[in-house]
């Protein structure tokens, strides 16, 4: 198994490489081909490039320029019930040739594991929906330079307390994903992301004090961006309203998760229910299925299918359909997230969730995952409050998945009489997630998608905010 | 000494190289660097009683990059032709307020590393699959021999073999062969309802044997085992401000956190770091010297040399309570004036070079532990921590206990669940007022996570007790 630095300059003898869907598809279907000559049973192989910029402007001037091709492919064969994955960067033939004989031997060095395998045949998606997650926007870097430095421009133009920043950034990514498997599955779909971010700092005059903080969007489509300007101008309100943040006391409040806050503890909850947690026994709601974990305010999905989503894809990690599922009906647990693998160990079938990075065998990722929206606004909510926490951010890895044990670090807003009184910083909050998610008594009707998992405001009735 | 790496390992030959830095360094661009990585890590793992998974990947590339001013132009393909590295010059080279034009830069001349921290064969770093499931196998017999309430035991092990190539336009072609490699372990304890998680891990650049000396791998397994069935016993933890000691190793993490990512010179050339004006003053107490220390011999922070060719050295960052020194990579050496500290660190040849630390650790004091956990009459003894997390500009900071006890009257007494610790950067080692004689270093288990890229660094700490801090547990 040991390669020496010879070996590898062979591996850098190119061939022309593919460069469309056919030709990935005709190389995975070489490699299968090969992978099977090799003594495997059964295979599959994800082929993924993409094309990367980045710009990071910063006061004002281009900071940093970043500009990128990639391609990837993995393997993974199963030799009876052994199985291995291993992945190059490197297309050449002799490369792949090498990565399969390498791959059969490795899958021949581990132990048998009784349900490991491909999905049944019969599984595999049928069709492949345009989920319009691609958009073949090209834009020149000056635009994309112009982006960056609009939404930083627009961070200073906000207030004279902004005084620095962290930059801006513009990114654009396209890319395509090939999955073949040796049941005679290929799909493949394109997609492409926008997005901004803009970091300002605000410094308090007095004491000369520092915060910082940041907002983003991200788009599949480059034109559904909300202006650069709108971006900055956030960025900078955001910043500004932490200056003069202090401690507070030790106490026990209700606490008002803000959306990014809120999006943070539907993230906790999407890790409790996914497969390799649970048949590891490493999760706190193990055992739960059917059980009420939640307070009945609570539903969640998981849509694979959104059109336009960030986490929508026609197919998943194993070449099964998406779908929408229902994770959490009005606080009872309805369903986990599984791949066949997870599925299998817990005596169910996969949802569809089987997530891939190309080097690795599949785990288990969500969708679009995501808290159905309730009936009061954000400030309806802090308005209910007497006093307590408004959270808008949430540092550190205090977060035992195994018990529920909670405790990080935070910053936000103190409430009081139903108004933000002043910014706090330099405290945490404590609970377990397993009573946080029974707590949790009202929730906001602003949902929006940032990203793979969101979530609208929510209140959890009381946590322990732990500061002087 | 490391052998040399030729270019030719890449299939490029070095009249390429120099062809390639000529196209990027145009008039305005001040330094221009190619980076080539070729990198091959395996992982075999285990859960349930058996090695199910092993995985091996093999990437290669060519990072280019253009610096002119605080501007840095970047490129990198995973393709090593010459019309693959004219591509790259050219973006790289955008940056350039005339980004046309031609130089040409010194002759590289190859210079070998000045020394070898971590001399390892590829086939003693990188041993067959089967040994090191035989090693999975015995980890997981002797956790569960630890204890029957040991229900699971998840290991892996995992390898890194890099060698990296770096030809500059100030005249440099320097390589290094950077070994790696990490064995983890977590137990889950099960006790009726009750359950938790212990784990417990180490490497370095070392080779495999490393892990079989006096069963090192067997201590970690009953390492882990004890964590969770300690746990199994642990009260909540209380919240609210009051004096901590940390023990030696791992909880070094607190300096990593505090002060560390703080004392990077990108952050405080761009005045964006809560000790950006603070070079020569007070930011801890007397007894506190703090030093990077990328030299240490076989350690998973070390570098032979950092990922600009610079030799890596030991900074003094604070020297009896005096903040004295950032760490820094070329382009903010440049920008401040002040000494290179071969801190230029990137995770491949995807990602830009950054300043960052390799290992930070404070050094012994005076203080005997056992005084230090006396002189406290209530307060908290934290062992082990999970990850740590700091908001560079305001300077807070927090860090999560994995394992910790309530002192009482001076004395250890129960297991308290884990609670994170917050506080603020340029305060809390101020607070500083006993430093124990133990300093120990970490077992080799840190990642360090910057602006999206991971890079293995180390950590120390001798026992030391900070008179007052943030714990943010659930009891009164």
């Amino acid at each position: 198994m040991t390669n020496d630095l010879r070996e590898e300059t062979v591996m850098l003898k190119k061939t022309t490489m593919p460069t469309n869907a056919n030709g990935y598809a005709q190389l995975a279907a070489d490699v299968l081909a090969q992978a099977k000559a090799c003594g495997a049973t059964e295979a599959d192989i994800v082929v993924a490039d993409g094309e990367t910029f980045s710009v990071q402007v910063r006061v004002g001037a281009v900071d940093r320029l970043t500009k990128a091709r990639e391609k990837r492919l993995g393997l993974r064969v199963f030799i009876g019930k052994r199985s291995a994955t291993t992945s190059t960067s490197d297309f050449s033939k002799a490369s792949l040739d090498r990565l399969v004989a390498d791959t059969c031997t490795l899958a021949g060095a581990v132990v048998e594991d009784d349900v490991s395998g491909l999905p049944d045949a019969g599984q595999m998606a049928t069709e492949q929906p345009d989920l319009d997650l691609y958009d073949d926007t090209v834009l020149d870097t000056d635009t994309q330079i112009d982006w960056a430095k609009r939404g930083e421009a627009a961070a200073f133009a906000t207030d004279p307390r902004v005084t620095n920043s962290e930059g801006a950034e513009f990114d654009s990514s396209s890319g395509r994903v090939v999955l073949a498997n040796s049941h005679g599955f290929v799909g493949s779909y394109r997609s492409s992301n926008f997005s901004l971010s803009v970091s300002p700092i605000a410094t308090e005059s007095a004491t000369g004090g520092m915060q910082r903080d940041a907002w983003y969007q991200v788009q599949r489509k480059f034109a559904r961006l909300a202006s650069a300007e709108s971006i900055g101008q956030e960025a900078a309100r955001r910043a500004i309203r932490r200056l003069g943040a202090r401690k507070v006391a030790t106490k026990r409040v209700p606490v008002v998760f803000d959306q990014e806050t809120a999006g943070s503890l539907l993230a906790n909850l999407c890790s409790a229910v996914s497969g390799y947690g649970l048949y590891k026994r490493a999760s706190f709601l193990l055992d739960q299925l059917g059980q009420t974990i939640a307070s009945d305010l609570i539903t969640v999905y998981d849509d694979g299918r959104m059109v336009g989503g960030l986490g929508s894809r026609p197919f998943d990690g194993e070449g099964l359909t998406t779908r929408k599922n229902t994770i959490v009906e009005r606080g009872v647990l309805k369903s986990y997230l599984l791949d066949t693998y997870s599925g299998k160990k817990l005596g169910l079938p996969s949802t569809g969730n089987a997530s891939r990075s190309v080097g690795e065998s599949p785990s288990v990722g969500p969708t679009n995952f995501y808290l159905v929206p309730g009936e009061k606004s954000q400030q309806e909510i802090i308005g209910s409050v007497k006093e307590g926490l408004f959270v808008t951010e949430l540092i550190g890895f205090g977060i035992n998945m195994v018990t529920g044990d909670y405790s990080r670090g935070a910053c936000g807003f103190w409430i009081e009489n139903g108004e933000l009184a002043y910014p706090v910083e330099e405290i945490t909050i404590a609970g377990n997630l397993k009573q946080m998610l029974k707590d949790i008594e009202v929730i906001g009707t602003d949902l929006v998608f940032r990203g793979r998992i969101a979530s609208p405001t929510v209140k959890i009735s009381e946590m322990m905010v732990a500061g002087n | 000494m490391p052998e040399p790496v030729q270019l030719t390992t890449f299939g490029v030959t070095e009249i390429e190289a120099q062809q390639a830095l000529d196209r990027v360094k145009v008039r305005d661009v001040e330094y221009a660097d190619l980076y080539f990585e070729s990198r091959t890590s395996e992982s075999v793992s285990m859960e349930e009683g058996i090695v199910k998974r092993a995985a091996k990947s093999v990437s290669q590339g060519v990072g280019v990059r253009a610096t002119a001013g605080e501007k840095t132009g970047f490129a990198y393909s995973d393709e090593l032709t010459k019309r693959d590295l004219e591509v790259a010059a050219d973006t790289a080279r955008y940056i350039a307020n005339s980004p046309k034009g031609h130089s040409t830069v010194p002759v590289p001349t190859q210079r070998r590393p000045t020394r070898d921290l971590y001399p390892i064969e590829r086939a003693k770093a990188e041993v067959a699959t089967p040994e090191r499931v035989a090693l999975l196998n015995e980890i997981d017999a002797e956790a569960r021999r630890y204890d029957p309430r040991i229900k699971n035991v998840m290991a892996s092990f995992n390898t890194e073999y890099k060698v990296v190539v770096v030809a500059t336009s100030d005249g440099t072609l320097v390589s290094d062969i950077q070994p790696l490699s990490r064995l983890q372990i977590t137990c889950i304890a099960e006790d009726r309802e009750n359950r938790q998680v212990g784990s417990f891990g180490g490497g370095g650049r070392v080779a495999f044997a490393y892990y079989r000396e006096d069963n090192r791998h067997l201590s970690y397994a009953r390492e882990a085992a004890r964590e969770a069935i300690l746990n199994l016993s642990a009260v909540d933890a209380p919240a609210g401000v009051m004096p901590v000691v940390l023990a030696g190793g791992w909880p070094g993490i607190l300096l990593h956190e505090a002060i560390g990512h703080g004392l990077e010179a990108d952050f405080n050339r761009k005045k964006t770091s809560a000790f950006s004006s603070l070079i020569g003053k007070r930011v801890a107490s007397d007894v506190c010297t703090i030093v990077d220390d990328g030299t240490l011999p076989f350690r998973r922070g070390s570098l032979n040399m950092d990922d600009e060719g610079t030799p890596t050295g030991c900074t003094t960052l604070i020297e009896k309570g005096i903040l004295r020194g950032y760490i820094t990579d070329k382009l903010n050496a440049r920008l401040m004036g002040i000494p290179l500290t071969g801190n230029g660190r990137r995770e491949n040849y995807q990602s830009v070079v950054l300043p960052r630390m390799t290992n930070t650790f404070m050094l012994a004091g005076e203080s005997d532990p056992q005084d230090i956990i006396r002189s406290v009459k209530k307060g908290l003894y934290a062992v082990s921590f999970g990850g740590g997390q700091v908001d560079i500009t305001n300077g807070k900071f927090v860090f999560s206990a994995s394992e910790a006890y309530l002192i009482e009257d001076g004395q250890i007494t129960k297991p308290v669940k884990g609670a994170t610790l917050i506080g603020n950067g340029p305060e809390i080692l101020t607070k500083v007022s006993m430093v124990g004689h133990d300093l120990k270093l970490d077992n080799g288990i840190g990642t360090c996570g910057k602006d999206g890229q991971s890079v293995p660094v180390g950590v120390g700490l001798p026992t030391i007790k900070v008179d007052e801090i943030t714990v943010g547990g659930t009891q009164r």
